[in-house]
C-alpha cells in the first residue's frame, strides 16, 4: 500500500483540460487547464462571478443538475474521463465529495445525517462506528457524542458546516470540493475548519474556492487564481490566469492581475 | 466637481428632507388594523349566524334513530345511515384513487420532469381543470364510467365480442369436448353459465362517484403537493446529490417527509371539497332515496349533500329540520376529517 501510493503520488488526482463551460450560450469559464495532485489542497481565489464555483462543480459533476450548463474538454479522474458517457455521475460523486457555502444538514437527527450518505450506497460495514468515526473526524463528536439523535439544525453554523463535512467523508470520497465552506462562519469556526483541512489532506485531496486570501495562504499548498474579462457585447467569460505554488502565487506572481489582486489592488 | 457632497453641513439638510410625521403612520396603521378586523368579524359573523341557524333547526333530531335509520316517507322515523355509508366509501375510494395519483404526478412533474414546453403545457392544463366547474365533471364521469364501463356499455359489448369469438375458435379447432373448451368456457361464463362482457365500473355505483369526484379533486392534489415540494429548500436537494444520491433517493429520504404534511394537507383540503359536492354525483344518477347499505364498489348509493337536498326541496318543515339535522352531521364528518389530518400533521412535524 504505502509503496504503491507513493509512486503514484506524482499523478494528478483531477486533471482538466480545456475545459469550456457554458450557461445556455454564454461562455462562463474558458480553457481551463490544471492538475490537482494528490493529497494536496488547492485553492481556488479570483474576484466573483468569474467561474470558480463552475469548475469546481464540474468535478463531480453538479453542473448535470443545471439543465442549461454545458461543457465541453476532458476533466481525467484516474485515467478517465469525468464526462465519458461510460462514467455514472452518481456513482462519482460518491468518490468525489461537496461541502457547500452554506451549511446544508439533513432536518435529521445529527445520526442520521451521516448514515443517510453511507446507507443509500450500500454500506454494509458497522454504522455506530462509521457515525463516530466520520465525527470524529470532523473534529465535532466532543459537541455531539451526547445528542446524536437531536436534529442536525439545532447546531450553530460552524457546527453544522463540520457536520456536513463529516457527512461528506463518512462515505469515503479521495476528494473534496469545498465552495467557500467558510463564509458564513465566525473566525473561531472557521479556524477549526481550516484545522480540520489540515487534518484531512492526510488522506484527502481538496479543493477549496475561498475569497479569504489568509485562508488560501494558511490551508493551502497550490493556488489557482482566476480573472474575468469582458468580451464584445458586454458578456465576461472566466478564464485561469496563474496557477502555482501557493507561496509564489502571493508572494512573486508571475501575472501583474494576480499581484493587484492578491495585494488588495484590484479593480 | 460633481462628487456629492459629504460634509456634515449637507447631512443636515439632507436629514430635514424628510418628513417624518410619525403620528400620521401610525394612523394609516390603525385604519388599515381595523379594516382587516373587520373583514374577518364578518366572515366569522356570517358563519356564526350559519352554524346557530342549523345547530338550532337540526340538533333536536341528531340521535341515534337519526343516524341508523334509512330514509323514510314520514319525517319522524326517517334517518340518513345510508347517506353517511355512502359519504364514507365514496370518499376512501376518492382518497385512495386521488392521492397516490395526485401525489404521483406532482412529484413527476416537480422532481423528476425535464422543464420543456410539453411540462408547461400540462402545467398550465392542470391548473386550469382546477377552475372547471364540478358539473362538467359530472358529464365526463356519465359519459366514461357509466356509459363506456357500465352494464351494456361501449366496453361491455367490447369484451363480450372477444370472448365470443374466442369461444368460437376454440370450438372450431378443438371440437366441443375438449378438455381446454371446458376449462376456457368455465373463465368466459359467469355463475348462470352466461357468456358475458366486463361491466367495470356497474353504472351508478360507489365506484362511478368516487371516480369522478377522484378526477374533480386530482388537479387540487397535484398542485398541493407541487407547492409543497417547491417549499423544499435545493440546498437539500444538492446535498443528497452530492452524496451520491439518486433522485429517487433525494425524493423518498429528504425531500418527501419534509413536504409530505404540506401535501397531506393539500389532500385533506381536496377531500373537504370533494365530500361537499353534490352535483357531479346527481349527473352521473346517483340515486337520491337508498334504504339499503352499500355492499361493494359496484352497488348503488347516496351521499349527504344529496339527502339533505332531497330533504330541503320537499314541501314540509320537518323535513327541512332533518335536512339541517344532516347539515350537522356533514359538518361533524369534515371536522372529523379535517382534525385527523392536522393531528397526523403534527405527529409527522414534531420529528424535526
Ligand atoms: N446556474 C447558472 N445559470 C446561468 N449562469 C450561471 C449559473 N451559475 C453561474 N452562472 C454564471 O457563470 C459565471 C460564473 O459564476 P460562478 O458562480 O462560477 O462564479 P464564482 O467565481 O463562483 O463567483 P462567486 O465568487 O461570487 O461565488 C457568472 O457570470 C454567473 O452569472
Ligand atoms: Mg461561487
Amino acid at each position: 500500500m504505502v509503496n504503491e501510493s507513493a509512486q503514484i503520488a506524482t499523478e494528478p488526482a483531477l486533471r482538466a483540460e480545456n475545459l469550456n463551460v457554458y450557461y445556455g450560450s454564454t461562455l462562463a469559464v474558458r480553457e481551463v487547464n490544471l492538475k490537482i495532485p494528490k493529497n494536496k489542497v488547492v485553492a481556488f481565489i479570483g474576484p466573483s462571478g468569474c467561474g470558480k464555483s463552475t469548475v469546481l462543480r464540474c468535478f463531480n459533476r453538479m453542473n448535470d443538475l443545471i439543465p442549461t450548463a454545458r461543457v465541453t474538454g476532458t476533466i481525467s479522474f484516474q485515467g478517465t474521463n469525468l464526462y465519458a458517457p461510460s462514467v455514472d455521475p452518481v456513482e462519482l460523486r460518491r468518490r468525489i465529495g461537496m461541502v457547500f457555502q452554506k451549511p446544508n444538514p439533513f432536518p435529521k437527527s445529527i445520526y442520521n445525517n451521516i448514515a443517510f450518505g453511507a446507507r443509500i450506497n450500500g454500506y454494509k460495514g458497522d454504522m455506530d462506528e462509521l457515525v463516530e468515526m466520520s465525527l470524529r473526524r470532523a473534529a465535532i463528536w466532543d459537541e455531539v457524542k451526547d445528542k446524536l439523535q437531536e436534529s442536525g439544525l439545532a447546531l450553530s453554523g460552524g457546527q453544522q458546516q463540520r457536520l456536513c463535512i463529516a457527512r461528506a467523508i463518512a462515505i469515503a470520497p479521495e476528494i473534496i470540493l469545498m465552495d467557500e465552506p467558510c463564509s458564513a462562519l465566525d473566525p473561531i469556526s472557521t479556524l477549526k475548519v481550516e484545522e480540520l483541512i489540515h487534518e484531512l489532506k492526510q488522506q484527502y485531496t481538496i479543493v477549496i474556492v475561498t475569497h479569504n486570501m489568509q485562508q488560501a495562504s494558511r490551508v493551502s499548498d497550490l493556488t489557482a487564481f482566476y480573472n474575468a474579462e469582458a468580451l464584445e457585447g458586454g458578456s465576461k467569460v472566466g478564464y485561469l490566469v496563474e496557477y502555482d505554488r501557493t507561496t509564489s502565487i502571493f508572494h512573486n506572481p508571475a501575472e501583474k492581475a494576480t499581484q493587484d489582486y492578491v495585494s488588495g489592488r484590484f479593480g | 466637481m460633481n462628487t456629492p457632497n459629504t460634509s456634515g453641513s449637507s447631512l443636515e439638510s439632507q436629514a430635514a428632507k424628510f418628513e417624518v410625521d410619525i403620528s400620521s403612520r401610525y394612523r394609516t396603521d390603525s385604519i388599515f388594523k381595523t379594516l382587516t378586523w373587520l373583514a374577518i368579524s364578518i366572515a366569522l359573523l356570517v358563519l356564526a349566524t350559519l352554524i346557530v341557524d342549523v345547530l338550532f333547526d337540526g340538533l333536536p333530531f341528531v340521535n341515534w334513530d337519526f343516524l341508523t335509520n334509512f330514509p323514510s316517507r314520514k319525517p319522524e322515523r326517517a334517518g340518513l345511515l345510508s347517506a353517511l355509508a355512502g359519504t364514507i366509501w365514496v370518499m376512501v375510494t376518492v382518497a385512495v384513487i386521488a392521492f397516490p395519483l395526485g401525489v404521483g404526478a406532482g412529484i413527476f412533474l416537480e422532481e423528476f420532469a425535464e422543464d420543456n414546453w410539453f411540462t408547461r403545457a400540462i402545467e398550465i392544463n392542470i391548473n386550469n381543470l382546477a377552475g372547471v366547474p364540478s358539473i362538467i365533471y359530472g358529464l365526463l364521469g356519465l359519459q366514461v364510467f357509466v356509459r363506456v364501463f357500465g352494464p351494456n356499455g361501449w366496453f361491455y359489448e367490447l369484451t363480450l365480442a372477444i370472448k365470443e369469438s374466442v369461444y368460437q375458435l376454440l370450438v372450431e379447432a378443438f371440437g366441443n369436448n375438449s378438455m381446454l373448451l371446458q376449462w376456457v368456457y368455465g373463465l368466459l361464463t359467469d355463475a348462470d353459465g352466461q357468456i358475458t362482457g366486463v361491466d367495470i365500473t356497474g353504472g351508478r355505483s360507489i365506484i362511478t362517484g368516487g371516480l369522478t369526484l377522484a378526477l374533480l379533486v386530482l388537479p387540487i392534489v397535484i398542485v398541493s403537493t407541487r407547492e409543497s415540494l417547491r417549499a423544499v429548500p435545493d440546498s437539500l436537494r444538492l446535498a443528497g446529490f452530492a452524496l451520491g444520491a439518486t433522485r429517487w433517493q433525494v425524493v423518498r429520504d429528504q425531500i418527501m417527509p419534509m413536504a409530505f404534511p404540506g401535501v397531506l394537507t393539500g389532500t385533506i383540503l381536496a377531500l373537504s371539497r370533494a365530500i361537499g359536492e353534490t352535483a357531479p354525483l346527481i349527473t352521473i344518477g346517483a340515486l337520491t332515496f337508498i334504504s339499503f347499505l352499500p355492499e361493494n364498489l359496484q352497488s348503488p348509493f347516496t351521499v349527504l349533500p344529496i339527502q339533505i337536498y332531497n330533504w330541503v326541496s320537499r314541501p314540509q318543515k320537518d323535513f327541512h329540520d332533518l335536512a339541517a339535522g344532516g347539515i350537522i352531521v356533514l359538518l361533524v364528518v369534515l371536522l372529523v376529517m379535517n382534525s385527523t389530518a392536522v393531528l397526523l400533521r403534527n405527529k409527522l412535524q414534531k420529528r424535526f
